[in-house]
């Protein structure tokens, strides 16, 4: 972030008590953002009776993981006492593919839409664009019968390859507006040296791209993770991803409410996308930004 | 020439797998959905065509217009609460504030989890009977009352609690870009000019985000309009139709009540509302950015 | 025999015409500079002889052969951009040999390449860096070498000084000047200084919306500008144009300009107006050059036609080698140059030399010089 040169807010000695009451709303704010996640954490290690009687943020008395192995791997999930471990895998070969075929069109479609400009191309690009935007309620119907006769309903493959339309406009999206700022003169000198379409794509410009690579793998990586009506509408037990199943165990009618086991499972659902913001939270907040359109 | 010619195909050659994608996915599911919309499906595509009926009853259900005034409730707070706050703490972390890159990630962390886990974390904090009630019971304060999820008209009160507190870090992120991003000579001129820092604020910076409120609304309104996880995993629509929103509604008739003409129109009224958002936005967003 | 030839050259984007049927050509080992304000379309007319755009009509031939449907790296040509345009994530030696890789040159073939090109451009310390490391007078260097490795039959340069620093600009300017001189290659170079097109040139084209406005020597663009356009554009200060009438008085011509007080001013011409006989009464631009209008020390001795002339000088500009003093003189503000000593202070009326010898008259209805 640039440097300001005079902090608006520089506040003179006179004002200490104004910069204390500051950190202190900054801290409540911090404080409110963190709850949930305490209280979850707190009491997916608590037995479930003394989430029952006792309160919610005290600290366990009792200190138990079993919550944690019921979640992944025997907790009852629709009629199978699966656990989330196999939904997890879902998530996994349904994430893996959809985000890597997605980057790489998306790259593509950045580069010929800023590098290789042809009439009609900023129409394209406007159709690409507002692809983000469309409600999903709109291609549940037609893109259940698409999936139904190309005889991939209900499987992985379905998904991703629902995953990656729907991802699309946000990869191109990224890549253009990165691509429009890179030097075309790169390009032009490259043409004289004899590189071709592929050769510029693979030499010159993806070695400078590794920025924008990891903004897009971290967009599309948190979205389709945390995808719900995707994966309800279109997967079964074979492809179903993390999110339902967690669904499917939290809203499940039979029998007592295992709060301590349902936190579990939550926790194990976020925390994919959680190790990805906290390793890389900066770049993560450039995909949102970048999300936003501006780029 | 030949050479020339290959050069200029592969380009478009590569792009058309794209375009045919989207142009199928997108565009001629939309003209599907809507063709849906005049026939007489029910649990599977029919093709009876009964012209606008479906909008007819539609229009008819007091259950479309509970779903579209929650969606007004719900879309009108969550948009207002989370721009204001963003704001609000963009302005509070832009004081030069020691520890600024600690207290950044926390407001801004509930943005990476999936809205099922949101609500699923949400929805146990609200329920009176194990949450933060029973806890305020078990602390001595017996009087304490906070059953909103469970009471029709507050219900969706409660969605947006939930919402604001996953979307607002991120409308505080792209606030605090867009005064981080305020040219600092124009503050200059203003301290020089006298200004207070309230002023500088409120006659001077403030004005100066207005993309970002319309970016922020931009996108706020669209996850609005879309937003159906959520409430799935909150209250499930319920209690009743408490907080049933158009998305949940296109989908429980749609699949679960086979009206599909119904739900397919309901789609179709969807897409009207976030089109006319979007359209405009990105028109003005798009133009003047035009550059060869 | 021209070397590089183009005729009848057009290109539109759209609706837009930039280049409306450019005619131009140059021998080998000429020089030729692509002059113009911004918009002209030199930067476009460049482009389009390197290939990196297509033409809409006409042709362009490189040693006889029409490359006009040909790729660019097929048309034998080399090109120093603007920006540079080195690849980043390369090493100089890499960016150097790049095109020869994709041509499939053989590395030891290729290391014998760029070893030669970094001895003739002394960048031969610089051959394992990656451009981010180097400075600006290196990138353009290295931009060099990447072109002449090729040993193209036309360079063609796109505003390759126009990213540095003033005093470099001048040293480079001598070095790519230094460099034609021993190679003897053919070069299209394209500024928007018209200093480095009259320093560079063996041959200016002087381009204005995308329309030709003269083709010639420096000395033929500097001496005697086609039009108005080009006599303003060439030189710095720029000529002075005076609104004037012309006067025919028997076998003599004359041009007459109003001054702020008193009677017209009335300058005779010499014997080379006497196409103007025809001309009386017409109106007409006069133009003259500073270095034409100056302190009575400083006056051409051979100069045939000499006036002089009482002026009011309202400022003076010390430019250290002259001084530039401000006057006014038919209702515009000319400018004079004077010795760098010379004894004339703002405010005084100070006697000035006209060697009108050096006048041009201009025809204000066509824009066209007709003296």
């Amino acid at each position: 972030m640039s440097a300001k040169p005079i902090p608006v807010g520089a506040v003179s000695a006179g004002n200490k008590m104004l910069r204390v009451l500051l950190y202190a709303v900054l801290i409540l704010f911090a404080l409110y953002y963190l709850l949930p996640l305490y209280v979850m954490t707190v009491n997916s290690v608590k037995p479930l009776a003394e989430i029952r009687q006792g309160d919610m943020l005290s600290l366990p008395s009792v200190l138990t993981f079993e919550p944690w192995a019921k979640a992944w791997s025997s907790a009852q999930i629709g009629v199978q006492p699966t656990g989330l471990k196999p939904y997890f895998f879902n998530s996994v070969l349904m994430v893996v593919p959809a985000v890597a075929i997605s980057t790489i069109l998306g790259a593509l479609n950045g580069y010929i839409l800023t590098k290789w400009r042809f009439r009609g191309d900023d129409v394209i690009f406007g159709l690409i664009l507002l692809s983000c935007f469309i409600p999903f309620q709109i291609a549940l119907i037609p893109a259940a019968r698409i999936l139904g006769t190309l005889g991939i309903a209900g499987t992985t493959t379905g998904l991703v390859m629902i995953h990656v339309v729907y991802g699309l406009g946000f990869t191109t999206l990224f890549f253009r507006n990165y691509y429009a700022a890179f030097p075309t003169e790169l390009v032009r000198a490259a043409q004289i040296d004899g590189a071709g379409f592929f050769q510029i794509f693979r030499r010159i410009l993806l070695p400078s791209s590794a920025p924008i690579i990891v903004v897009t793998v971290i967009w599309q990586f948190t979205n389709i993770w945390n995808d719900f009506l995707f994966g309800v509408s279109f997967g079964d037990f074979d492809s179903q991803p993390m999110t339902v199943a967690l669904n499917n165990l939290v809203s499940s009618s039979g029998g007592v409410k295992e709060y301590n086991v349902h936190f579990a499972g939550a926790i194990l659902a976020a925390l994919p996308t959680l190790i990805v913001y906290v390793v890389s939270g900066r770049y993560f907040v450039r995909g949102l930004m970048a999300g936003a359109v501006k780029g | 020439m030949n050479r020339n010619r290959l050069q200029d195909i592969i380009p478009r050659l590569v792009l058309s797998p794209s375009v045919a994608l989207i142009v199928v996915f997108v565009y001629a599911f939309i003209v599907y959905t809507f063709y849906l919309s005049m026939t007489d499906s029910r649990m599977l595509p029919s093709y009876g065509f009964v012209g606008f009926d479906n909008y007819e009853k539609l229009w008819a259900l007091r259950h479309w217009w509970r779903a579209l005034s929650n969606l007004a409730i719900f879309g009108s707070l969550y948009i207002v609460i989370c721009s204001v706050l963003g704001l609000f703490l963009a302005i509070l972390l832009d004081q030069k504030i020691r520890g600024e890159g600690f207290l950044r990630p926390i407001y801004l962390y509930p943005m990476a989890l999936s809205f099922i886990v949101t609500g699923t974390a949400w929805k146990w904090f609200l329920d009176p009977g194990i949450g933060l009630e029973n806890t305020m019971h078990q602390w001595g304060w017996t009087g304490f009352e906070f059953a909103w999820i469970k009471d029709r008209n507050l219900a969706i009160y409660t969605v947006v609690i939930a919402a604001v507190w996953q979307s607002s870090g991120f409308v505080m992120a792209m606030f605090l870009a867009g005064l981080r991003g305020v040219d600092g000579e124009i503050i200059k001129a203003a301290q020089m000019d006298g200004a207070s820092n309230v002023t500088i604020y409120r006659r001077i910076i403030i004005p100066m985000m207005r993309p970002v409120f319309l970016s922020a609304f931009v996108v706020l309104a669209h996850l609005a309009i879309k937003s159906y996880d959520l409430v799935v995993a909150l209250t499930g629509g319920g209690p009743g139709q408490a907080t049933e929103l158009p998305a949940t509604f296109m989908y429980s008739y749609t699949f679960t009540r086979n009206q599909m003409g119904i739900g397919a129109s309901s789609a179709i009224i969807m897409l009207v509302m976030i089109f006319s958002i979007i359209i405009p936005y990105l028109y003005s967003e798009l133009r003047p950015g035009r550059q060869r | 025999m021209s070397f590089l030839k183009i005729e009848k050259l057009k290109k539109s984007f759209g609706k837009v015409d930039v280049l409306k049927g450019i005619d131009l050509e140059i021998e080998e080992g000429g020089f030729l500079v692509l002059v113009g304000p911004s918009g002209c379309g030199k930067s476009t007319l460049l482009n389009t002889i390197a290939g990196l755009e297509a033409i809409t009509s006409g042709s362009i031939s490189i040693n006889g052969k029409v490359v006009n449907d040909l790729h660019p790296s097929q048309r034998d040509i080399a090109m120093v951009f603007q920006s540079y345009a080195l690849y980043p994530n390369m090493t100089v030696a890499q960016n150097i040999g790049f095109g020869m890789e994709i041509r499939g040159v053989a590395k030891a073939e290729r290391d014998a390449a760029i070893a030669k090109v970094a001895e003739t451009l002394q960048i031969g310390a610089l051959l394992d860096r990656k451009p981010s490391q180097l400075s600006g007078g290196q990138r353009q260097r290295v931009a060099m070498g990447r072109a002449l490795v090729r040993d193209p039959l036309v360079f063609l340069f796109d505003e390759p000084l126009s990213n540095l620093d003033a005093k470099l600009r001048v040293d480079m300017r001598t070095e790519i000047k230094r460099l034609h001189q021993r190679m003897g290659t053919t070069i299209v170079y394209v500024t928007h200084d018209q200093i480095e097109a009259m320093t560079l040139a063996t041959r200016i084209a002087v381009l204005k919306d995308g329309v030709l406005q003269q083709f010639g020597t420096p000395a033929e663009i500097y001496n005697k500008p086609a039009n108005l356009f080009v006599a303003d554009f060439m030189g710095s200060p720029s000529m002075n144009l005076i609104p004037a009438t012309v006067e025919v008085d028997g076998g003599k011509v004359g041009i007459s300009m109003q001054r702020d007080e008193g009677q017209p001013l009335l300058l005779p011409l010499g014997n080379s107006a006497g196409g103007l006989a025809s001309r009386h009464g017409q109106k007409v631009v006069f133009g003259i050059r500073p270095e034409a209008l100056t302190d009575l020390d400083s006056a051409d001795r051979n100069a045939t036609q000499v006036s002089e002339l009482d002026c009011e000088i309202e400022v003076i500009e010390p430019a250290g080698s002259d001084t530039f003093a401000v006057t006014r003189l038919g209702g515009r503000e000319i400018v004079a140059r004077l010795r760098a000593d010379a004894p004339i202070a703002a405010g005084q009326t100070a006697r000035l030399a006209f060697n009108l010898d050096k006048a041009l008259l201009f025809d204000p209805e066509t824009q066209e010089r007709i003296l």
